[in-house]
């Protein structure tokens, strides 16, 4: 049986029918609708679930959605508030800190909950906090130093989005 | 049919068990558990992560009282905890990931009662005592009593675990706890081992040791104890206090390691975190998670 129950997500309320035994990633991805969050493993070893729970990180596909109600949930979504691309991500799109893209929100999330307790993490605290997250591209490079890089205030200078229109006349090899 | 609710008293918690509701905290294991075909999601729910009283930390008696609800996050933050019961920083230090520590709590990890959980070793070795409490009343028993096997209890489906108590080390204690892992963050012990020593005018007067991941619940070692206690805490006595833990050992071999390689190991993980113990009971620094710091010592 289906229960009432109203979610708050990047402080937007939204009110789901959810059964008892939902995961706040479920419900998040398909009552919601908000699927930046991914499910990898499903049993808390992967870390591509994770959101934070008033700003504190959870693997949100081994927490019930039922007890998330009347606490602030964030995810990869609302990361970057009225930004489009917040520094994080910008450093990440610079260092190369995306291949397939999978793990990449996950790694957002569990990196902001670092920087927001640790603003000057050693490399050693990046990759420990980073640990729960497995990236099967194995970019941990780029993404370790993405944080660093923020970390030291650094501001990603990121190319224009790319000109669709190019697709139209193809270069063709000489 | 499916029901959850939030208790906001513990009483609301203990009449939601008397019908027989489970309790759900972190969910660090419960769902994960379910998800691995361990035991599925019991059908009615009572959800405790709201109830103000089993959230404190207590260190104000010498001793240390955890409510149940206590998080590794908190436990590892405590200057007390680290300090003089260090092992058990170590432990929680470690417990999962960022995301566990967060929301994994001390009754959860002590009432799901893995034969490889971290805490396990430093709260036996500490002495430590739970407190259960039901509708009817309460009553307090030591982790011995408490644990009866892999996963098991002999907590009463209507008992809640609402706190446990660490009793004050005696001066000149020092102690620490030791894994084997594959990985540096969700990980549980391949094998693991705690040790408390007191030393008393150089000599060690009183030794803890217990082994986890090597029989089927955490337990104490009565014969590597006896191997420290009356001696210096020199080499050889750690040498053969931590043959006599790996001697106790009864391993299963798993998915994550073979009976054999697990006593092998068991030798040199209770070496690391006796002579841990006995560096830290004589002043010394050995940094906290132990794990980390006697990485290939």
């Amino acid at each position: 049986m289906k229960t009432d129950a109203t979610l708050t997500v990047n402080g937007t309320d939204y009110p789901i029918e959810i059964d008892p035994h939902l995961s706040l990633l479920k419900a998040v991805r398909d009552e919601i609708g908000l699927t930046g969050s991914k499910e990898g493993c499903d049993d808390s070893e992967c870390g591509a679930c994770m959101m934070l729970l008033d700003g504190r990180p959870v693997n949100s596909c081994s927490y019930l959605a039922m007890q998330a109600v009347g606490k602030q949930v964030t995810t990869v979504e609302g990361l970057a508030g009225d930004e489009e691309v917040g520094a994080l991500q910008g450093e990440f799109l610079q260092q190369g800190g995306v291949q397939c893209g999978f793990c990449t929100p996950g790694m957002l999330v569990s990196a902001t909950a670092l920087l927001r307790r640790n603003p000057t993490p050693t490399e050693d605290e990046v990759r420990l906090a980073l640990a729960g997250n497995l990236c099967r591209c194995t970019g941990y490079g780029g993404i370790v130093k993405a944080v660093m890089e923020t970390a030291a205030g650094h501001v990603a200078e990121l190319p224009s989005p790319p000109v669709h229109e190019a697709r139209a006349t193809p270069h063709h090899a000489g | 049919m499916r029901s959850f609710t939030s208790a906001a008293t513990l009483d609301d918690a203990l009449a939601a068990l008397g019908t027989g509701a489970r309790p759900v905290a972190g969910g660090t294991d419960l769902v994960v558990g379910a998800r691995q075909g361990k035991a599925p999601l019991p059908d009615a729910i009572v959800a405790i992560d709201r109830i103000e009283s089993l959230t404190h930390l207590d260190d104000s008696g010498g001793g240390l009282r955890l409510g149940a609800l206590v998080t590794h996050e908190a436990i590892v933050a405590s200057e007390v905890v680290r300090a003089r019961f260090t092992a058990l920083a170590d432990a929680s230090a470690i417990v999962g990931s960022h995301a566990t520590r967060a929301n994994g709590t001390i009754g959860g990890n002590v009432m799901n009662a893995s034969p490889a959980m971290d805490t396990g070793g430093p709260l036996l070795c500490l002495g430590a005592t739970a407190t259960l409490r039901s509708a009817a009343g309460e009553r307090s028993l030591s982790l011995d009593d408490l644990w009866s096997g892999p996963g098991a209890t002999t907590a009463a489906p209507d008992e809640l675990f609402v706190s446990i108590d660490v009793p004050a080390p005696a001066d000149g204690t020092g102690s620490a706890y030791v894994r084997l892992e594959y990985r540096r963050q969700m990980e549980i012990a391949v094998v693991g081992a705690t040790a408390a020593v007191t030393l008393a005018g150089g000599a060690i007067s009183d030794a803890r040791v217990a082994i986890t991941a090597l029989a089927p619940t955490i337990r104490r070692v009565a014969e590597a104890e006896e191997a420290l206690v009356g001696g210096d805490g020199g080499d050889a006595d750690v040498a053969a206090a931590a043959r006599a833990a790996a001697e106790g050992a009864v391993p299963i071999s798993d998915v994550r390691a073979s009976a054999d390689y697990r006593t092998a190991m068991a030798e040199v993980v209770a070496r690391r975190a006796i002579a841990a113990a006995i560096t830290r009971a004589g002043g010394g620094d050995v940094p906290i998670p132990a794990s980390d710091a006697l990485y290939g010592a």
